[in-house]
């Protein structure tokens, strides 16, 4: 074998070897490749094997050559390698491309029901002014709901209340949270209150899309040694701009409720015209969200607070009410009615 | 209330302010204005309708006031005629049907000629001939070879009142060739008077209300006549029997009168405001009850001699006696009873006081002889008789609010002038008769700006706080900075001491401006913190719930013990529950006892919506308490599901319906969820669930309640897919009471678990819990977690026999198990149970 003999061979086996690995196409050529080209028996590693039937002054120059040719093939093998495996990744992303548009799978979700979303909402309200919620039964006696907020038997005021009495004598379904002012008071006098009172109520009124045999009310009670009408003022009105709108505008219109006086209705300005008026406000560009007023004497002495020290205010308002005015709810019998198309709105 | 806007102007002059206006201002005081109905004025320009405005407005340059001067016959038609109208330019020939010119037809020029209302081509009125107001627009026709390009119209076409009958006469005086609104013109404010306000259900009410605030002066009406009549006395007298009952009753006489059609003015006024006219004597009544809020009654004298065999009547008041009968002017014979208030005379009841006249001593056409009466009741046995009888008045009305006894005199008076003015004819006796056996006394109140301030949060000047309540006719006087305040004497609302005074700041505020009272932010000291812990624990098991994917209900805590019944066996004995004395609908009577009742009827009616329903309430049912008035209210969590587990999606291949498990591991993760220990599922019997599939779910000793697969029978009672319906009721106070107020955390463990599959054969009937429990025991501190993660049975195994297949975790918080270690877990596990419950290793 002469000197130059053993150089073209080297040579040849070289290119041999980046010719068939300009061939190779997937990870399986690779392979077979590399045991081909790289393997024990390939042609450049049995070229290090017949190193030593090469004269002496030879083997230094052959054996580096040989090298430089085993690592030549394998850059070669890790460059071809990366390109495989970027055409293949490039393949795979492309056969597995899905229509993005088509619907997603849907987790199953609950929600709450759209009373418990807006009561929430006005407790954060009023919580953050310091008020805080006080529960009290549905079943009520003619005296918490009626005598001890300052409506006797036969006051013109009962005819604002159409009643649901039980067959039980002095026993019905309160009209109003209003009773729970008195339990609230007898349960904290002589301390300052600030509470929130929410609960079910009842009035005989036949059902139409405006009006409920059953509803919900929130009531808000403040009794101290100084509370005026001014901080009746700030607390709705403050109310209303965190329910409806930072700058909605609000008024005061004279009232009349047995346990308040004075007593105001609180009109906010038409969310949905901004007051230029639509059907939502009927025209008026003003919308009735609540009824309050400064604590009557007689109500704030039943509840074991001297009129003379103590003064307080209350308001109620109609949650569902709200919750229609804000979600465009053409029909208040929606809420009890509890079909899931309307729910799964909220 | 309706507030006739010409008639208002009575009393106040009200030029200067915009019907928009008026209403914003009656609005501001308290007179809610629900409508404004425009009777030929303008409406309010484009622009926010603060007001809801109806009716008819009058073009001024089509609608105007014309003559006619002659009455011609239609050459083609019987039922027609041809007027000669001036409109004080021209001549027009007006062809009409109208009736109450045919009396005119034919008789040449008239000598007096008729004033009416005439509209020209393109005129908007309401159309005559269809009922209730359709809008038209007048256009040129032919009719019967005449051509027709306007119409005198009728009351109905001008949206005055629903006559149609012939068209409206004017008065002669009414300037031919004015616009129509300039001398008809009317607007009548539709007013939502308020309980305590009752003093305003009058026109000279609202007047005074703007006086107030308008700070114009209230022209109160001329109650001055000649009374050219014998003097009253000997001609009637009058008895109280209880003062309580009757604080004041009064009468006035007016002979040889008689009842004529009352002038148009009145008429149309009557009408505006709601009522019809009837004659110049009962109009007269009708029109000072809503002129100045007092009632009046007129009695047929001559009737009343006669009852008294033809000597001077005797007017008894009194309570009704037990049984006593009275036939009421709308002829319906009423019995009495002793909470009602009789005016009577010797002969036996006359009128239902305060509610309603008597039919035989009314006034009729051929009354020549009125005795007036003018009295004040107490308001309770009216209003009383009126919830009782289920009879409603005028007088009613407003006798059940309470009207002032110093009404009387004023009311009688303009009655009395009112009949003999109106009817043309009539002398009215000298003198009254006055019963006022206990005058009343108009509280006075003391006052000082401090109190005002104190409820108002404005400091408000003495002088300033009495020049707002003078307005309104307080009497005030101011000494060292105090006031005394009396109450005007017509009106009943003011109270004594602090509540007196509350009375007052309220009139004060409503006066002054809510709009002029600064708002202020709550400074005063805040209550104690207290948490509501019930709520919060509440809503957090709400959370947990939808979280879970359960949607929320809230229904009608209303219900009927059948539908009920529908989730109860038959066997089972009646419930007592709270019933309601007056339900409005037979569908709720009872406040409800079961609140998965309630749900399931939901599931019901989404059956068709959905192909899962998942649903939870929490709320209160009712029980009533032998021995208590008020029932207990337990508050109560139902869960009803039925359906796919997973909704059916294009994705979504796995069909399968939830079962018993489902639910469970639901309750398993809220309570985990809500660190509640010690809980345990033991199978319960109750006929409502399937018997195999019910258990009870209790904490410790605590149970709270009962759930499962409802049984066929109860399921096959709804209208539900045949899927099983699982459901849950629980007792929420207990399972809040259960919820820890904190809980602790476990280390995450350092060291890594050996993880081991162990089989093991047992007999059918052992419960899994029971022989998980025993693992647990056996396997000590170190077994760290034990999951079942298959069930087996077959040949293999044997019959009567299950192989439970557990993974369990075997891990020490110090260091790395070796497999020393694990194997003696392992095999004291599988020894404690060979012993215990007769397991075999599965080989």
């Amino acid at each position: 074998m002469t000197e130059t003999q053993v150089f073209e061979d080297l040579e040849q086996i070289l290119q041999q070897g980046l010719a068939a690995l300009e061939e190779v196409k997937d990870e399986a050529g690779l392979q077979a490749w590399r045991t081909a080209h790289l393997g024990r028996s390939a042609p450049v590693m049995q070229m290090f094997s017949r190193l030593p039937q090469l004269p002496k002054e030879l083997r230094p120059q052959v054996g580096q050559r040989a090298n430089q040719v085993k690592q030549a093939l394998e850059a070669a093998l890790a460059e071809r390698g990366e390109q495989v495996r970027a055409a293949s990744l490039q393949q795979k992303l492309a056969s597995e491309r899905v229509d993005v548009t088509l619907p997603g799978r849907q987790p199953l979700r609950g929600r709450l029901h759209p009373e418990t979303q807006v009561l929430r909402r006005i407790f954060a309200v009023f919580e953050e002014m310091g008020f805080q919620v006080f529960r009290s039964r549905d079943v009520e006696t003619d005296e918490y709901n009626f005598e001890l907020l300052n409506i006797p038997a036969y006051h013109p005021a009962r005819d604002m209340w159409d009643t649901f009495y039980t067959t039980r004598p002095g026993v019905l379904l309160r009209t109003h949270t209003s009773p729970g002012q008195i339990h609230v008071m007898r349960a904290s006098a002589p301390e300052p209150i600030r509470a929130i009172l929410p609960g079910m109520c009842y009035r005989y009124e036949q059902v139409s899309a405006r009006h409920e045999t059953q509803f919900y009310q929130v009531e808000v009670l403040a009794v101290g040694k100084n509370i005026t009408f001014g901080d009746l003022k700030g607390t709705v009105n403050g109310f209303a701009r965190r329910m409806f709108g930072q700058n909605v505008r609000t008024r005061l219109r004279p009232s009349y409720f047995p346990f308040t006086e004075p007593s105001a209705e609180m009109d906010v300005e038409c969310f949905v015209c901004g007051g230029k008026g639509c059907p939502v406000c009927k025209g008026s560009g003003w919308l009735e969200i609540m009824g309050c007023g400064m604590m009557h004497p007689t109500v704030l002495r039943n509840g074991g607070y001297d009129p003379e020290v103590y003064s307080g205010f209350a308001a109620g308002m109609g949650p569902e009410r709200i919750s229609m005015l804000q979600s465009r709810i053409e029909d208040i019998r929606y809420f009890w009615a509890n079909d899931l198309r309307f729910l799964e709105q909220f | 209330m309706k507030i006739v806007y010409s008639w208002l102007q009575d009393y106040i002059d009200l030029s200067g302010y915009s019907l928009v206006e008026l209403a914003r201002i009656l609005t501001m005081t308290g007179l809610e204005v629900e409508e404004v109905q425009v009777i030929g004025l303008p409406m309010p320009a484009n622009g926010p309708l603060e007001f809801k405005f109806t009716g008819l407005s009058w073009d001024p340059e089509k609608i105007i006031v014309a003559r006619i001067d002659e009455v011609m016959p239609h050459p083609n038609a019987d039922r027609l005629v041809l007027c000669r109208l001036n409109d004080g330019q021209e001549e027009h020939i007006v062809l009409t049907g109208a009736p109450n010119l045919y009396e005119y037809k034919g008789i040449g020029p008239l000598p007096t000629p008729l004033k009416v209302a005439w509209a020209k081509e393109g005129a908007q009125i309401y159309d005559g001939h269809q009922p209730g107001q359709v809008l038209t627009t007048l256009k040129r026709a032919k009719i019967r070879g005449v051509e027709s390009y306007s119409m005198v119209c009728s009351e109905k076409e001008l949206g005055i009142s629903d006559e149609h009958e012939g068209i409206m006469i004017l008065d002669p005086e009414a300037p031919t060739g004015a616009p129509l609104r300039d001398v008809l013109g009317d607007a009548v404010f539709e007013i939502s008077i308020l309980p305590n306000m009752i003093r305003n259900a009058s026109v000279i009410g609202v007047a005074r209300e703007l006086s107030a605030v308008l700070n114009r002066p209230l022209r109160m009406p001329d109650t001055s006549f000649e009374a050219a009549g014998p003097a009253i006395d000997g001609m009637v007298s009058i008895q109280i029997v209880d003062p309580d009952l009757n604080p004041r009753f009064m009468v006035g006489l007016i002979q040889n009168t008689r009842p004529v059609p009352s002038p148009d003015k009145i008429q149309r006024r009557l009408t505006l405001a709601g009522m019809r006219p009837i004659n110049s004597l009962v109009d007269a009544t009708n029109y000072v009850m809503l002129e100045t809020g007092e009632p009046l009654h007129a009695f047929d004298y001559d009737k009343l001699v006669e009852r008294a065999g033809g000597k001077a009547p005797t007017i008894i008041t009194r309570a009704a006696k037990p049984g006593e009968k009275l036939t009421t002017l709308d002829e319906v014979e009423r019995e009495l009873d002793p909470v009602m208030i009789l005016v009577t005379d010797t002969a036996g009841p006359l009128s239902l006081a305060g509610v309603m006249g008597g039919l035989e001593s009314e006034v009729t056409p051929e009354t020549r002889n009125v005795l007036l009466e003018a009295a004040s009741w107490n308001f309770v046995n009216v209003r009383r008789t009126m919830n009782q009888l289920r009879l409603n008045s005028e007088a009613g009305y407003r006798f059940s609010r309470g009207v002032h006894p110093e009404l009387a005199p004023l009311a009688l008076q303009l009655g009395l002038k009112r009949m003999q003015a109106w009817s043309g004819a009539g002398e009215i006796a000298r003198g009254v008769v006055d019963n006022y056996p206990r005058p009343h006394v108009d509280p006075v109140v003391t006052l000082t700006p401090a109190e005002v301030a104190r409820q108002l949060g404005v400091e408000l000047p003495a002088e300033q706080i009495a020049g707002l309540l003078r307005s309104l006719d307080f009497e005030v006087s101011v000494e060292g900075g105090r006031l005394q305040v009396k109450a005007p004497p017509h009106r009943l609302d003011i109270g004594e001491g602090i509540v007196g005074k509350a009375d007052l700041i309220e009139e004060i505020a409503r006066l002054y401006g809510y709009d002029n009272i600064p708002e202020t932010r709550l400074s005063d000291e805040l209550p104690p913190a207290r948490a509501n812990r019930a709520l919060e624990v509440e809503e957090r098991i709400k959370d947990l719930l939808a979280g879970m994917g359960l949607q929320e209900v809230i229904t009608y805590r209303l219900t009927t013990p059948e539908r009920e019944a529908r989730l109860r066996l038959a066997e089972e004995g009646p419930l007592e529950y709270i019933r309601l004395a007056n339900p409005i609908s037979p569908e709720r009577v009872v406040m409800r006892r079961s609140l998965l009742a309630s749900v399931m009827e939901v599931m019901e009616r989404n059956a068709r919506v959905t192909d899962r329903l998942a649903l939870f309430e929490a709320g209160p049912v009712y029980l009533p308490v032998s021995g208590q008035d008020l029932p207990v209210e337990a508050e109560t969590l139902a869960i009803a599901m039925c359906g796919r587990r997973y909704p059916e999606d294009w994705n979504q291949p796995v069909d399968a319906r939830m079962d018993f498990f489902d639910l469970k591991g639901l309750l398993e993760a809220l309570l985990e969820d809500l660190h509640i220990e010690n809980v345990e599922f033991t199978p319960a019997a109750d006929p409502t669930y399937h018997p195999g599939k019910c258990a009870r779910l209790s904490a410790g000793d605590v149970v709270l309640g009962t759930f499962g697969e409802l049984h066929p029978e109860i399921q096959r009672r709804y209208d539900l897919p045949s899927a099983p319906v699982l459901a849950a009721e629980l007792d929420l106070s207990r399972l809040i009471e259960l919820v820890p107020e904190r809980f602790e955390t476990r280390p995450v463990p350092v060291y890594p678990a050996v993880l081991e599959d162990l089989a093991l054969v047992v007999d059918e009937d052992l419960p899994a819990a029971e022989l998980e429990r025993a693992i647990r025991q056996a396997g000590g501190p170190l077994l760290a977690d034990v999951r079942l993660f298959d069930i087996y049975r077959g040949e293999q195994i044997g019959a009567g026999k299950k192989s439970m297949a557990y993974s369990l975790a075997y891990q020490a918080p110090d260091h790395t198990l070796n497999e020393k270690e694990a194997a003696q877990i392992r095999q004291r596990i599988i020894k404690r149970l060979e012993h215990t419950l007769g397991a075999k290793l599965r080989g």
